[in-house]
């Protein structure tokens, strides 16, 4: 595709293609825990962090780094203390965060609503060469360490008591995710945008669920529809000039239509079957003990 | 050497008091049975030695060391009381036993040979290896509740702490259940266990202490089925105000309360 001639289109490729296989395979977590949402008022609190930056004259993704990890390590201590008000108090910091940023770039010298949209919807386009090996490095980081911590990941996001009794250090891997969340969330935010951030995480994984029966298989089918729809979406918003990364978001939920169509339109596999049934009267247990 | 060791325990959350001065001991090899009514603390009990729940007073140690040191957490396996809500993201059986390999091989170990060995025979003590590959979702309660023991087994930890292992499971998982645990303290294992109504349970049980209203009730043997209780000769006296419930463990003192031995 002559497309792909340009080097500013190679590099938004490129760029997508990170983020595409990076977010599934972090979102995956959030969505074993009910925490489909937190990369949304992340990216909230990541623009307050573009404020800082442009007011600073230092560079966006940095300073967006920087005050995004420590919202959501901040997410996190709420998140542990388990108190009702939680919920009220992720509110106050995600409104607070948006709030901060609009203010802060509006103060900033550069204060163009064209410089807003472009961190909220995301700008593939005017990714520069550094920013691509910014989101390269942080991508392959947050890829990495997402794959190599999957038994533990896994074990603190489906019983995290569990975890805490087999003597997993819980809390560090809690700020790991935290941490790698907010890096996510700023890496995406020049492909798909700091309001887009979450589809990116989330969708892919709601769309390979529907077809997938363990959580290892939703993993990998999350991250081949995450880089798909990456893919495919800057291709598609250069050819008919749509914005790429509302583009891959929508590519991404016509992937799960039709995957969740395929699902119902089905026949069902066998159901829960009662315990009776599948457990015989007398069966034989071997306990093995430790050698 | 003492397997778990509860000294003069109390725990309070948000100024209410759930524990007051607990204090209980199993040794290796043993089966003890926590029972209690609902909101006697007993749940709390085994929580706060797992060091799940804080402990506001006292001191609690597990193999003889003290909680707050202890690392050697691959001698227990817990059970919970059931599977957490099924989360959006599918996982399979296979997959949810496993983790319990954890505790023995750390985070930053691939799984090995030897570890996937222990997952299937641990699904092969609790009657699940062909299930191995469907996801927890499909498995009814009594399934589930084999999961979370096959999870636990598969660390072949050295002491079992289960939470109402047999709450909401059907008449045959505990039977099978029963056996399970029978074989785990055929091998040396050994069990402490928080139940409500101890069912096919009670023929393993060595000890059995009733926590009522935060204190220890009773601890030692078994109580007999309600209706021997009259039978001169019988040791204990549990003043039953209420008619005699069917249940052992419905029993819950109203009258004068009996201190631990």
């Amino acid at each position: 595709m002559d497309l792909f001639e340009y080097e500013f289109m190679l590099r938004a490729l490129l760029g997508a293609l990170i983020i595409g296989l990076a977010a599934p395979a972090l979102g995956i977590y959030l969505v074993q825990r009910r925490l489909s949402l937190i990369g949304d008022g992340i990216g909230h609190v990541a623009l307050t962090g573009v404020g800082v930056g442009l007011l600073l004259h230092h560079s966006p993704v940095v300073t967006a780094v920087i005050v995004s990890a420590i919202g959501a390590v901040g997410v996190e201590l709420v998140r542990q203390r388990g108190r009702t008000s939680g919920d009220l108090a992720l509110a106050l910091l995600f409104y607070g965060g948006i709030a901060g940023g609009v203010v802060l770039v509006g103060l900033s010298d550069d204060s163009s609503n064209a410089n807003l949209m472009q961190y909220l919807f995301g700008s593939l386009i005017t990714t520069s060469r550094a920013d691509v090996i910014v989101i390269a490095v942080l991508g392959a980081l947050v890829l990495v360490s997402m794959l190599a911590f999957r038994p533990a990941l896994f074990a603190i996001s489906n019983d995290e008591e569990y975890a805490r009794v087999s003597g997993l250090p819980v809390r560090t891997l809690n700020l790991l995710m935290a941490v790698t969340t907010a890096v996510t969330v700023t890496i995406a935010m020049r492909t798909v945008g700091l309001l887009l951030v979450s589809a990116l995480m989330v969708v892919p994984v709601a769309a390979a669920q529907q077809v997938t029966r363990g959580f290892r298989a939703t993993m990998t089918v999350a991250m081949v529809i995450g880089v798909c729809a990456a893919a495919a979406g800057v291709a598609v918003s250069a050819e008919i000039d749509t914005a790429p990364g509302a583009t891959i978001v929508i590519l991404a939920l016509a992937v799960f239509v039709v995957l969740a169509l395929t699902k119902a339109l089905r026949p069902r596999r066998r159901k829960g079957q009662p315990a009776v049934a599948a457990a015989p009267p007398e069966h034989r247990i071997a306990v093995r003990w430790p050698q | 050497m003492t397997v778990v060791r509860v000294s003069h325990a109390a725990v309070a959350f948000a100024g209410r008091v759930v524990l007051r001065d607990v204090s209980l001991a199993v040794e290796p090899g043993e089966v003890v049975a926590i029972l209690g009514a609902n909101g006697s603390g007993k749940s709390t009990l085994i929580r706060t030695v797992l060091g799940l729940a804080p402990l506001d007073e006292g001191e609690i140690e597990l193999f003889d060391t003290p909680l707050r040191r202890f690392r050697s957490w691959e001698r227990i396996g817990y059970v919970p009381q059931r599977m957490g809500a099924a989360s959006g993201v599918p996982s399979t059986v296979g997959e949810v036993v496993a983790s319990g390999r954890l505790a023995r091989r750390g985070i930053f170990k691939p799984p090995r040979a030897a570890d996937r060995a222990a997952v299937r025979a641990a699904l092969e003590d609790v009657a699940l290896a062909d299930r191995s590959a469907d996801p927890v979702a499909t498995l009814s309660g009594g399934q589930q509740q084999r999961v979370l023991i096959a999870r636990a087994l598969a660390g072949r930890p050295d002491l079992l702490i289960l939470d109402e292992p047999t709450a909401g499971v059907d008449a045959a998982s505990q039977e099978a259940f029963a056996a399970t645990l029978s074989t785990f303290q055929g091998r040396g294992g050994t069990i402490l266990l928080v139940a409500h109504e101890l069912g096919p349970l009670q023929p393993l049980i060595d000890r059995c202490v009733v926590v009522h209203d935060g204190r220890i009730g009773h601890a030692g043997p078994v109580p007999e089925p309600a209706g021997h209780h009259a039978e001169p000769g019988h040791e204990h006296e549990h003043p039953h105000a209420a008619p005699e419930q069917s249940g052992i463990c419905e029993w819950a003192p109203t009258g004068d309360r009996m201190t631990a031995p």
